[in-house]
């Protein structure tokens, strides 16, 4: 049962985790403010099938940066950070298998149903699960994937025409920005998506996450049998569910 | 008037207070005052420029950025249009003065092409000169910093042949393009100026430029953005040292490559 009480993440992992929010919030910000400078993802003389919106710009009170050159100042400074972090994190996933936790396998697809199921109250009982749900496999696995699209059509929209090579490869300069705008979509609803369920399901989470405690036992949604808002108080009695089945 | 972060700051602090004074910080008040924290956070952070003690973070930044775009243009190939046709009339025009600036030759006499500073033989071109010079057709993308692109057929004087017509000078690092246009001007690294797409632009489309897209003549090379590209040009002064520009003095990158 020790081992359970342990620190849930690796410090490499609790690090990479905050430093990740702060510059994708910094990267998503800026991001916004250059989007709207030519908030069109069409070459001049042509149309884009990005209807309603092409030509529509974000509010402004979503945008960080203050302007176009401030923004793109701190947009080309915060990717390293921002490139340098995923290294260490995915590095880390690779060389301690951590991966595995993470990446959706064989049963995974059945397990996310029945998990959905249990979100939406057609089953009673949490499904069993290993570090993570399979719900979460799938967001966590996809935000990976996400952030490599940006990255990589972020490189291609940077340099165009010296590494003219990666924006052919996504389609041409203004398809990359589609892309590019894209994976940020994306990745913001996965990050909503994500914040909100923390706090409605496991917000004993944002501890793990920080200082790393975490008691299995008592705080995991399973062992709580949590869905949103439902079930936040800490388990009970320890492993109840087992008792009962034997 | 305070503004909505600072309101929320105050609250996370009296509630630190609170939590002092009760001898602990139980898990609950932590994640309030997380909560509030962060949202001050990304309330402070909306439509902002960010701490202004970060500038010498982003100006190192930058710096690193320009030895890394310098190291990449050699890698570049040519720049190439992947199919977007010209963008014609709806290339957008675009100057600095309050009117469109127009070369007046009964005011300012013939408009000439003045190629000097660290160079060995300075010389003034003709617009017949150029004209008469070898020149190069390309259909190439304009990169603006906003984002947006337009493909022209762009015919002109390779930077090259004119450079090699002055012979720079062995300490030749820098070479500033300038204007008519109220003062523009915007100055580049050597290597980009060398670049075989960099050109003197005397004609959009296979008509003689016109005055909205920097008639009698324009730098023009895909490496860079927009406003690198001087329009209504003037004076070519090749320069040991860098010289800034309109855009570059006034915030954005001097470097501006893409």
């Amino acid at each position: 049962m020790n081992k359970k009480r342990g620190a849930r993440h690796h410090p490499i992992v609790r690090i990479t985790h905050w430093i990740s929010a702060l510059a994708l919030f910094v990267m998503a910000g800026s991001g916004l403010r250059i989007f709207n400078a030519s908030p069109a993802f069409a070459p001049k003389g042509q149309t884009f099938r990005w209807w309603p919106w092409e030509g529509t710009a974000v509010p402004e009170n979503l945008t960080f940066g203050g302007w176009l050159g401030g923004a793109r100042h701190w947009h080309f400074a915060m990717m390293w950070l921002l490139v340098a972090n995923a290294v260490v994190y995915l590095g880390y996933l690779w060389f301690n298998g951590e991966w595995r936790a993470l990446t959706p396998l064989r049963g995974d697809f059945r397990d996310a149903i029945e998990m959905a199921k249990f979100y939406l109250g057609l089953r009673k009982r949490h499904p069993h699960q290993g570090k993570h749900n399979a719900l979460q496999k799938y967001a966590y696995s996809t935000m990976i994937v996400l952030g490599v699209v940006s990255v990589i059509s972020g490189i291609a929209i940077w340099k165009p025409v010296s590494l003219g090579w990666l924006a052919s490869a996504m389609g041409g300069y203004h398809l990359a920005r589609w892309w590019h705008f894209s994976a940020m979509l994306g990745l913001g609803a996965l990050v909503v998506v994500h914040v909100v369920m923390v706090f409605a399901v496991d917000p004993y989470a944002i501890r793990a996450m920080t200082t790393g405690g975490y008691d299995e036992d008592r705080f995991s949604p399973e062992a709580r049998n949590a869905r949103p808002f439902v079930n936040l108080a800490p388990a009970k009695t320890e492993v109840e569910h087992d008792v009962a089945a034997s | 008037m305070t503004s909505p972060h600072r309101e929320i700051l105050r609250k996370a602090d009296e509630m630190l207070e609170r939590a002092r004074d009760a001898g602990r910080l139980d898990r609950r008040t932590f994640l309030r005052v997380s909560t509030l924290g962060i949202s001050a956070t990304v309330l402070a952070a909306c439509n902002s420029a960010g701490p202004a003690s970060a500038n010498k973070l982003l100006a190192f930044a930058t710096t690193q950025n320009e030895k890394f775009e310098r190291w990449i243009l050699g890698a570049s190939t040519a720049s190439r249009t992947n199919g977007v046709p010209p963008a014609g009339a709806r290339f957008p025009a675009y100057w600095v003065s309050d009117t469109m600036p127009v070369w007046n030759e009964a005011m300012r006499g013939a408009w000439s092409l003045e190629v000097t500073g660290a160079v060995k033989s300075p010389r003034t071109f003709t617009y017949d000169a150029l004209r008469t010079m070898k020149l190069e057709t390309q259909r190439v993308p304009h990169y603006c910093v906003e984002g947006w692109t337009a493909t022209a057929d762009f015919t002109g004087v390779p930077m090259r042949a004119i450079l090699a017509a002055v012979q720079p000078n062995a300490d030749a690092r820098f070479v500033d393009f300038a204007s008519f246009d109220d003062g523009y001007h915007e100055s580049w690294d050597i290597e980009s100026t060398m670049h075989p797409q960099t050109m003197i632009v005397l004609a959009k489309d296979g008509k003689r430029l016109s005055p909205q897209w920097g008639a009698p003549a324009r730098v023009h090379g895909p490496i860079k953005l927009g406003y690198k590209n001087t329009k209504y040009l003037t004076k070519i002064v090749v320069l040991p040292a860098q010289n800034g520009g309109y855009w570059s003095d006034r915030g954005y990158e001097w470097y501006g490559g893409t």
